[in-house]
């Protein structure tokens, strides 16, 4: 099972609390976790489907490749976190 | 008279309220999250706000109890765009507009005989619109897919939006809206079919032989006399304008002091000859002239202004007002403005005398009066 966690920043707006979905690439994690949680989908992903620009999704660290696909890969027991694309001191 | 009105700003949404003697913030909305707009809609009290939370983008939210609970609703949304698109213009940018929300930047309710239609205006240019108080919205696809909408530009910021709608008390559908920068443009079927309608609008800026031309107008707002709804004015980049045949002509209006550049008009709702502004030194440093804010009012259809300044700050005042950050009552004689320092004023008798609220509200984008009838 795939863990998506999203930033506290986030929770402040909208109930998005930390789920274990199934699915091979990022994109398909978080259509099961938008099925659960529909309202989030929209603080994430713009209305064509993309990462919100300044927003950043981390598989086990790593930063998310394809911001318009959401394709990169998912190993079965990642770790899915979407936190702010920060910025400024 | 309204007793009551909303101030949008970037750190909030507040409520005022006129007690006995005098007005008072009576609640805070939404503290610490950027309110950017709000409408009151006449016809059953609703109240909506629109949020833009930055790196989670534009939420609206409508309470139906004044403001004292709220309910997250749906956001416009941009269709998915087909992957074959290709603009048939190429806009002043040089790049298409992205088919993704930027900014709630106007709301209007439908009339009095559509219960529950609401149009919103956006950023970068879609028309938008609720049959069931906002709990879902359709872009208006005709004035998306004109092509004379690609080849709108943005004016003071990266995209096009549609900043003014009005729709006539007489008939709802007929609606004007204001486009910064794309001019005017009218509806006669509730947005079945469009026309540009800006002619007689001026931007000396532009390059010589363009200055007239309607899809290139920078109105920064449209405002329209409830009582006699062919009269409509502009508060535009290049000056104020005035139409009397329902925005199909416009005649520019010269001559004002101490500036005829601002962002914000409001109509008298009963006497079409009389509206207010706030001017400002254009274009670059938008600031009010010599350190002191003013109101301008006509009473005479544009051919002479006063200049109304007693409750005001007249020294070292750099108040700058936003376009939605103007209204009037139903009654014209009660007026609200605020600034983009923080500062709100009211006035009880049309702009004669002023009374400060506030200095230190957070930056004010928008203003608005309860109201009992639609438009």
């Amino acid at each position: 099972m795939i863990t998506v966690r999203f930033t506290r920043n986030l929770q402040r707006h909208v109930a998005c609390p930390t789920l274990r979905v199934m699915g091979a690439t990022v994109r398909e994690a978080m259509q099961a976790y938008f099925h659960r949680y529909p309202a989030v989908r929209g603080y994430v992903l713009d209305d064509q489907g993309r990462l919100r620009q300044h927003m950043a999704i981390f598989i086990d660290g790593r930063q998310l490749r394809d911001a318009t696909g959401l394709s990169d890969p998912v190993p079965p027991d990642a770790e899915i976190d979407i936190i702010q694309s920060l910025s400024g001191g | 008279m309204s007793n009551r009105c909303h101030i949008a700003t970037r750190k909030g949404l507040f409520s005022l309220t006129r007690g006995d003697a005098a007005w008072r913030i009576e609640r805070a909305s939404f503290l610490g999250d950027n309110c950017t707009l709000a409408m009151h809609d006449p016809r059953d009290g609703a109240l909506i706000a629109a949020l833009n939370h930055g790196h989670f983008g534009v939420k609206l939210h409508r309470s139906r109890d004044g403001g004292a609970n709220w309910q997250e609703i749906a956001t416009p949304a941009y269709p998915e765009k087909p992957a074959d698109y290709v603009p048939k213009h190429t806009p002043v940018e040089g790049r298409p507009a992205d088919w993704s929300l930027k900014l709630v930047w106007s709301f209007a309710p439908g009339g009095a005989d559509e219960p529950g239609v609401i149009w919103c205006g956006t950023l970068p240019g879609g028309l938008f619109k609720s049959t069931d108080g906002g709990d879902s919205w359709e872009l208006n696809r005709p004035l998306w897919d004109d092509p004379l909408r690609e080849q709108w530009s943005g004016g003071g910021a990266d995209e096009p939006g549609i900043h003014s709608i009005c729709v006539d008390p007489r008939d709802s559908r007929r609606i004007v809206i204001g486009v910064s920068c794309g001019g005017a443009w009218v509806t006669d079927d509730g947005g079945a079919n469009w026309r540009r309608g800006g002619r007689g609008m001026r931007a000396e800026y532009l390059p010589p032989g363009q200055e007239y031309e309607p899809n290139s107008q920078d109105p920064h707002l449209i405002a329209q006399c409830r009582a006699n709804p062919d009269v409509l004015w502009v508060q535009h980049h290049n000056g104020i304008f005035r139409s009397t045949d329902a925005a199909a002509s416009w005649s520019e209006i010269t001559g004002v002091q101490p500036s005829v550049f601002g962002f914000a008009v409001a109509v008298h709702p009963h006497d079409p000859d009389t509206a207010w502004f706030v001017p400002a030194i254009k274009d670059e440093k938008r600031i009010p002239a010599d350190g002191r804010v003013v109101v301008t009012r006509t009473r005479d259809g544009g051919k002479s202004f006063e200049v109304l300044s007693n409750g005001l700050p007249q020294e070292h005042a750099y108040d700058l007002v936003y376009r939605h950050a103007l209204d009037v009552d139903e009654s014209g004689e009660r007026l609200v403005f605020g600034s983009t320092t923080g500062s709100v004023w009211i006035s009880e008798d049309s702009g004669d005398n002023w009374s400060t609220i506030s200095t230190n509200l957070p930056p004010v984008h928008a203003v608005c009066f309860d109201k009992h009838q639609v438009a």
